[in-house]
């Protein structure tokens, strides 16, 4: 098991550090940082101390470390518009995000998991034909315009459901299930596969021959063993796509998350608040693939003593 | 970590085979016609794409009140024809799409065939960078690159391809170590067939197929990134059409005017589901393991 957390530990810190490492290249290659990194309406001392903290007058190398520095002890500069630490400006805005993706996650499990054992049980017949066409449209249509189309028809034709804003449960309607498209099909094909590979297993051919009920089979000896990889996919693909997806959705809906926060950043070139937004996100997503890994192994023996 | 991405890819359905058929023949007859259209844009379309009229602008499509003549499909908050922006925002993306796939196909077959070959510390190398890839939400990192170095065509086909890369590494590095135990190798190799020989005349052949169904499936979702972006504002820039980009900038219109942003939203679901279509019968046709499913 350590040898296992061990590697697992490791690949998320170089793939952390990997991805600082590209934002501040990123951040550094459009020009002198003390303009992409400063901005306007500083005083001059405050001016003066940045550049003296980020040493954005040293070399290239220097500046790296210094910015390598200020991420270890929390400092990753100041927002152009409301010129405050990012930090603050990002985590203001981490509520309303998880809310919106914990929300798209329960949707998508709620439809997937019974999709996907459906579409697994009734493959041969036109049941398990409906869920895989329903599934490959969730891949074939963008989430901007499955959520242009939802706000045509139910917000500007039939005026049942609010366009912008977060604040009651209404509001909540078309974003989650924008969101959750991509990932309703991502996770039904899952979960179909995860239960065509249990279902082909020998014990559940014992499972029926000692009598089970077909529901019992199923449902206890099929999923609960597919269970594990089907969670572990929630961890490591949903939880990627989730990211991708908030972006868009939450500034079609005016959503006050952290992707809204990241396009209004790029469109108007607010490099510090982009640069932690993308950094933050990731350490998320990392942390929950490191996560899902650990799970994984503990649940999974093989794959823990490292015979896989 | 790679099983659980190839179980998530798309999966051939079980619908019976006449259905499927009609399906395919469908969808390759319209990939023709996506594509003539692109390629042809500029001899089909009536008028050209940035043309401004102030004095007929958000006219409806043919058969509704106020109907502008000439404007099939409307024109939008500049009296721009809709039709025509739709065909060149049709040509624009799929050019787009097409090149960004080519330097996908490159960069990750590349690197894809050195780690298969070369194997050793190379190989570690390639399939770290693979697994990055994956764990980073990369649209993300596009917003981050595109606000940084601004977005002209050749950034975004730059980001476009750099977000499939690693699919293609993975299956060429796949395939090379499975065609590598092949006996036929070990005789070309034997009798005196160099790396360079080796990798273009004995591997290459090889990886014709699976490459080819990986293209057509990452068209799809590269035809949907882009969009996507240009609609958030961040990738092909006005006054140039680009599908994603005329549903991004027609939704301020949508209560009044619709068709602005109806015709290139269903021109993208055609394409994507189209071009979805193709990939997996491309699959099914070329891959063993997936006929019994």
């Amino acid at each position: 098991m350590i040898p296992y957390l061990a590697r697992v530990l490791v690949k998320a810190v170089v793939t952390l550090f990997a991805i600082m490492t590209v934002t501040f290249i990123a951040t550094r290659f459009s020009g002198n940082p003390i303009d992409t990194f400063l901005g306007e309406g500083l005083t001059t001392e405050g001016r003066q101390a940045l550049i003296d903290y980020f040493q954005l007058d040293q070399s290239l190398w220097q500046q790296y470390l210094a910015f390598l520095r200020g991420a270890l002890s929390g400092e990753f500069g100041l927002s152009f518009v409301d010129r405050r630490p990012v930090t603050e400006v990002v985590a203001e805005r981490l509520w309303p995000s998880a809310q919106l993706l914990l929300a798209s996650i329960g949707l998508t499990i709620a439809i997937s998991l019974p999709l996907g054992v459906l579409a697994a049980v009734y493959r041969k017949s036109w049941i398990g034909s409906a869920v895989m066409v329903v599934a490959f449209a969730g891949y074939a249509v963008p989430a901007f315009v499955l959520a242009i189309g939802m706000i045509l028809i139910f917000s500007y034709w039939l005026d049942w459901l609010p366009v912008v804003g977060s604040s009651t449960a209404l509001h909540f309607i078309m974003p989650t299930i924008a969101m959750s498209g991509v990932l309703v099909a991502a996770l039904t094909r899952f979960t179909r596969n995860a239960m065509l590979d249990v279902l082909g297993q020998d014990f559940i051919r014992t499972a029926r021959a000692k009598g089970l009920g077909e529901m019992r089979v199923v449902l206890r000896h099929g999923l609960g063993n597919a269970a594990i990889t089907v969670i572990s996919v929630i961890g490591l693909q949903i939880a990627g796509l989730a990211a991708a997806g908030s972006v868009v959705i939450e500034s079609i809906f005016s959503w006050p998350g952290i992707g809204q926060l990241l396009v209004n950043a790029a469109i108007i070139r607010d490099y510090p608040v982009l640069q932690f937004g993308v950094i933050a996100v990731a350490f998320a997503v990392v942390a929950i693939n490191a996560l899902t890994d650990i799970a994984y192994a503990l649940a999974d023996p093989r794959i823990r003593l490292g015979q896989n | 970590m790679a099983n659980l991405t190839d179980a998530i890819l798309p999966r051939p359905s079980n619908r019976t085979g006449n259905d499927r058929n009609i399906i395919q023949k469908a969808a390759i007859l319209l990939a023709v016609l996506l594509a003539v259209a692109a390629i042809f844009a500029p001899l089909l379309t009536p008028f050209d794409s940035l043309e401004q009229s102030l004095l007929s602008r958000l006219r409806p499509p043919l058969g509704f009140e106020r109907h502008a003549p000439g404007h099939l499909l409307g024109t939008d908050e500049l009296g721009r024809d809709v039709l025509s922006r739709a065909l060149y925002g049709l040509r624009l993306t799929l050019a787009l799409a097409f090149a960004g796939a080519v330097l996908g196909l490159l960069l990750g077959g590349l690197l894809g065939l050195v780690a298969g070959l070369r194997r050793g510390w190379v190989e570690d190398l390639v399939m770290a960078l693979v697994d990055m890839q994956i764990a980073i939400p990369f649209t993300l990192v596009a917003l981050l690159v595109l606000a940084v170095m601004g977005s002209s065509l050749t950034v975004l086909v730059l980001v476009l391809g750099i977000a499939g890369w690693e699919q293609y590494a993975r299956i060429v590095r796949g395939e090379v170590r499975r065609i590598a135990a092949q006996p036929f190798l070990e005789a070309a190799r034997t009798a005196g067939s160099g790396p360079l020989y080796t990798a273009c005349y004995h591997v290459l052949p090889n990886l014709i197929s699976p490459l080819v169904v990986q293209f057509t499936l990452a068209l799809s979702n590269i035809v949907i990134l882009e969009s996507t972006l240009s609609f958030l504002g961040l990738g092909v820039q006005p006054p140039q059409p680009s599908l994603g980009s005329m549903v991004g900038l027609g939704r301020d219109y949508m209560p009044t005017a619709p068709w602005i942003v109806l015709t290139p939203a269903l021109l993208i679901l055609l394409l994507t589901f189209t071009v979805q279509i193709l990939g997996d019968w491309l699959r099914d046709h070329t891959d063993v393991r997936l006929r019994d499913r």
